[in-house]
């Protein structure tokens, strides 16, 4: 009876204890059914962006860079299609084996066996490892052939940039290679675009529009598992290919100018004397841009590296020459604008002048005699300008050099290595040398020599500047949307020269005149420095002057010896420079030529001129009618 | 008196049969097939190792529940202790020699799988708490030498499967074991006294844990400051759950799980994958066929006649409660991670083994409800 009744009162308890158990699990799971109704509802896109950015990946691809094309259209910069050799190390099923065939078929060295296994070891397994980075065709061929031995191999194909002119445009367009890791921070667009394989302008234009040619990344977007691994893919999204470029240069004359200059340090500049196009710009000796591509090897870099002839220096913008006398007309303008001289001015040539008891030479041991300004242009008379810079002061002659262009980056935006060269005043001297200007740094500045250091291309400037009657020109190597022809380009010439007085470089247009003709005669008269050189066909007449740039001070015993140019030694020999434009009659074209120790103007520099005229003139009518401009925003 | 009990003449095998709670049968054949697609997903959509592991156990688990359920609720009675024991043995033995798993050693190899006898003792500790109970007068329940016996069975398995080490465990025997001393009637003071101890000490109790456990429990507190280590389960946990969303991302279409960001995704944290398959929705569903199977245990207990089939009824639901409380907690974020794996739906032989025998025994219990046991 006990027992029972105790049975009772337990069951009883327990039953009470139970019920509030039952109350608190309610509770519970309804806090469990809360917590999963936050997540899961309420949560719920937070969530769903976090596990797709846990699944989903982005591969960028390299992006194509931008054609940059000639004046002409032709692709001076593009892009090819070359085949690649890729490995897939978790498809590979004996990876020595693999090697072993590999090196038979493509020649590899040890070394890059080496490599390739250190790239294995470092990579995820699904990542490729790039073998060849550039197959020829053949070795794409064989290793198609046995592609059924090769198992893990992945021939692919591939978009690399190419300069189908090879070493014609070098030191225009630079060329593109791998960046380091400075050159990525440097540029932001860079930075966001890079990827591993991807190439950027490492010199030139190439450069200098990065980020107009760069293009857009191509991008893959594949589902990715917990380990990185790509599953599948979700969608592919193309690129755009960069900014195409078109350049005012013309492949014609530019490859012209490489021939002419072939075995020789030098440059030429030609330039559009009314729109300030740069139809050409060529320094020799110049370098395949293509070699970079792969990376160089190190004896093709050492062959450049050490060559005599420098060809990594850009001569036409960072070179710095003495003008020598094709400076003369810029001298004989100052004078006349300064009204120190006139055409009736003369000056006794007795083959050297003495000043303060220092003796300065002409040319001509024997002197010239009784000269006025044109005989003095003509026959490059060194004393006629001692003369006149003597009375027209290096301040003034410095004032009409500048508005020229000289002493001033021509191309300044576009090309960092350009230089500025110099034109020294007396204030300059001060500042910079600490010391008073003498007055017989005026007579050598007279015939373009001293302190006075010029570009090749401030000396085309120059030319044009005179040619075009004394209008200032904004030089440019880039087409812009606007190209003109000869009429128009004149005519706006003269119209801008009324609205900005600084466009108009003269105060009479006679003395422009005075000075032209005075060219003229130097090249197309008897006795002129380069009356060989000369065209007589009125069509493809010109009108230049020679000029010869001492590299060293002449000794007096050497100025007695002589010698011929072979008998000096390469270094010492004398720069051969030349400035003309042409055709006489309606001149379009100006040019500048240096043949780097060549000798005289008038023997290695004036004749190179006359080859390349032809040609400038009779691509003339083509240049003009060119039309189709595509719309380029730079 | 011992084979009078065994063999019961009063009930027949019909009617046994016809006893069977069919709802608590159907329910648990629910939740198998349910479990059995759900570790297909867990495969990939294959039928793979852990899909064709899981089928057996339950092909053998299953049937087994039913024969467990066959013998008489007095069988069970007689045999609690005996099983208790049994399974400390088994307990002593595992500490000695069994297999050693990334750390601890838990388990022993049984030819057809291999077994933790930690999961067999959930079980054991009930039937016999519930045996003694049923057999103390209720004047002794809250006497000195009762209190200290009834702790000693707790504490006895679980100083064993501590030391294993199985910390989620060892928690999950501890309340399966206290339940019945609530349920047996112990002064609400003590619970009360003791739980207050133990918060007050709690800090003492965190500086002996090992260093992966206080990790774990800084980590609960914040994911974020180990997102790809120690947070990383919790991190991809809570990521898969919610973006189920309401209905789920669909079957075996779970990324999470497809793509391998779900650690544990088998075992303990089955229920990610489901939630993320199925969603609010299907979770909901999955709760409330638990609901139903703790509720029809519930009922079992309430119609026993005796004692013993109650307090083991009773506490057996408050279990598989607790197992489900926890797991769940644990994937939502809402516990530290303990090791706890989710009744059938995990994958895990021991556990499946004692969770079956455990609904064997209600069902038991079902059958031979108007049974008095001395």
């Amino acid at each position: 009876m006990i027992k029972s009744n105790s049975g009772i009162r337990k069951t009883d308890v327990i039953n009470r204890r139970m019920f509030i158990i039952g109350a608190a699990k309610f509770v519970v799971f309804a806090g469990i059914i809360a917590r999963l109704f936050s997540l899961q509802i309420n949560e719920n896109k937070k969530y769903l962006t976090l596990s797709d950015k846990n699944r989903i990946r982005e591969w960028k691809l390299p992006p194509t860079r931008g054609d940059i094309v000639d004046y002409f259209g032709n692709i001076i910069a593009g892009n090819l299609k070359v085949y690649q050799l890729h490995i897939i190390p978790e498809q590979v099923e004996n990876f020595n084996y693999l090697l072993l065939r590999l090196k038979s078929i493509l020649d590899l060295s040890e070394k890059k066996i080496t490599k390739i296994n250190k790239l294995k070891s470092e990579l995820k397994p699904w990542d490729s490892i790039i073998v060849s980075e550039n197959l020829t065709w053949g070795q794409f061929v064989k290793i198609n052939n046995y592609l059924y031995d090769l198992v893990g191999v992945k021939p692919v194909m591939t978009i690399s940039r190419n300069y189908p002119f090879k070493d014609v445009y070098t030191h225009v367009l630079g060329y593109v290679s791998q960046p380091n890791e400075e050159e990525i921070l440097a540029n932001e667009t860079i930075q966001q675009r890079f990827v591993p394989g991807m190439k950027i302008g490492k010199l030139g234009l190439e450069k200098r529009l990065e980020n107009h040619l760069i293009g857009t990344n191509a991008i893959q977007r594949y589902e990715v598992n917990a380990f990185g691994k790509r599953i599948n893919q979700l969608e592919y999204q193309k690129g755009k290919q960069g900014t195409k470029i078109r350049l005012t240069v013309d492949t014609e004359i530019q490859k012209s100018c490489g021939n002419l200059l072939k075995g020789k340090a030098g440059s030429i500049s030609v330039m559009d004397i009314f729109t300030g196009d740069i139809i050409a710009m060529y320094s020799s000796p110049s370098y395949d841009p293509n070699l970079f591509l792969f990376g160089i090897s190190q004896d093709e870099w050492q062959l450049i590296r050490n060559n005599p002839l420098k060809p990594l220096i850009n001569k036409t913008l960072s070179g710095l020459y003495s003008p020598g006398s094709t400076i003369k007309p810029i001298v004989a303008l100052s004078a006349l604008e300064n009204n120190v001289i006139d055409t009736k001015f003369k000056v006794k040539c007795t083959g050297k002048m003495e000043l303060y008891g220092q003796t300065f030479h002409c040319w001509k041991e024997k002197g010239h005699g009784w000269v006025s300004l044109k005989n003095a242009m003509k026959q490059s008379c060194d004393t006629y300008f001692y003369e006149i810079a003597r009375l027209l002061g290096v301040d003034r002659l410095n004032i009409t050099a500048e508005k020229f262009g000289l002493g001033k980056k021509v191309l300044g935006e576009y090309f960092e290595n350009e230089k500025k060269g110099l034109f020294p005043n007396t204030k300059w001297k001060k500042n910079n040398l600490g010391r008073g200007w003498v007055l017989g740094e005026t007579l050598i500045t007279g015939i373009g020599q001293g302190y006075i250091q010029s570009t090749p291309l401030q000396l085309c400037m120059m030319t044009a500047q005179i040619a075009n009657g004394g209008y200032a020109i904004k030089p440019k190597i880039i087409v812009d949307n606007k190209p003109i022809n000869l009429q128009e380009a004149k005519k706006s010439m003269q119209r801008e020269q009324l609205h900005y007085s600084d466009k108009k470089l003269f105060k009479n247009k006679k003395n422009i005149k005075i000075v032209q003709e005075a060219i003229f005669s130097s090249t197309n008269e008897r006795f002129g420095t380069s009356y060989k050189s000369r065209i007589d066909d009125p069509k493809y007449q010109f009108a230049g002057k020679t000029g010869t740039a001492q590299v060293k001070r002449i000794s007096k015993r050497e100025r007695e010896l002589d010698l011929e140019l072979e008998q000096i030694p390469y270094k010492d020999r004398d720069h051969a420079l030349y400035v003309a434009y042409g055709p006489y009659i309606n001149p379009r074209y100006a040019l500048s030529i240096i043949v780097e120790h060549g000798g005289s103007g008038s023997k290695a520099a004036a004749p190179i001129a006359k080859k390349l005229f032809k040609l400038i003139i009779d691509r003339h009518d083509l240049r003009n009618d060119q039309s189709n401009f595509e719309e380029i925003n730079i | 008196m011992f084979q009078n009990d065994r063999l019961n003449n009063e009930i027949t095998f019909f009617q046994k049969i016809k006893n069977l709670d069919y709802i608590l049968l159907i329910s648990v054949a629910l939740l198998s097939a349910i479990s059995v697609f759900v570790m297909y997903s867990t495969d990939g959509g294959e039928i793979l190792f852990h899909t064709k592991n899981h089928f057996v156990k339950l092909m053998v688990f299953f049937p087994l529940m039913i024969f467990v359920a066959f013998f008489n609720i007095k069988f069970w009675h007689n045999f609690s202790y005996i099983i208790y024991f049994l399974v400390i043995i088994l307990l002593i033995w595992v500490s000695f020699f069994g297999i050693k798993s990334s750390g601890s050693q838990r388990w022993m190899d049984v030819y057809l799988f291999v077994l933790q006898p930690s999961e067999l003792m959930k079980v054991a500790i009930i039937l016999c708490l519930a045996k003694y109970y049923h057999r103390l007068k209720i004047e002794n329940v809250n006497s000195f030498t009762s209190i200290i016996i009834v702790l000693s069975i707790i504490i006895i398995p679980i100083i064993f499967v501590i030391s294993q080490p199985d910390l989620g465990t060892s928690i999950l025997i501890a309340l399966s074991g206290l339940i019945i001393l609530w349920l047996g009637g112990v002064k609400i003071k003590y619970f009360i006294y003791s739980f207050i101890t133990f918060l007050i000490s709690l800090p003492f109790i965190i500086s002996f844990l090992k260093p992966y456990q206080k990790l774990r429990i800084l980590t609960f507190l914040d994911p974020d400051r180990d997102p790809l280590g120690a947070g990383y389960q919790i991190i991809q946990s809570k990521i898969a759950i919610g973006s189920g969303g309401l209905d789920g991302k669909g079957f075996l279409k779970g990324t999470q799980s497809y793509l391998d960001f779900l650690p544990e995704k088998h075992t303990d944290f089955i229920f990610t994958l489901f939630s993320e398959e199925f969603g609010f929705i299907g979770s909901v569903g999955l709760l409330i066929l638990y609901t139903i199977i703790i509720f029809r245990i519930v009922r079992i207990g309430s119609i026993s006649r005796s004692n013993f089939a109650r307090l083991f009824c009773f506490g057996y639901a408050f279990a598989i409660f607790i197992y489900i409380v926890v797991n769940l907690s644990m994937v939502l974020g809402l516990l530290p991670i303990v090791g706890s794996p989710l009744p059938i739906m995990s994958y895990g032989g021991s556990s499946m083994l004692a969770t079956m025998i455990g609904f064997g025994i209600v069902l038991s219990a079902k059958i031979n409800h108007k049974q008095i046991i001395a």
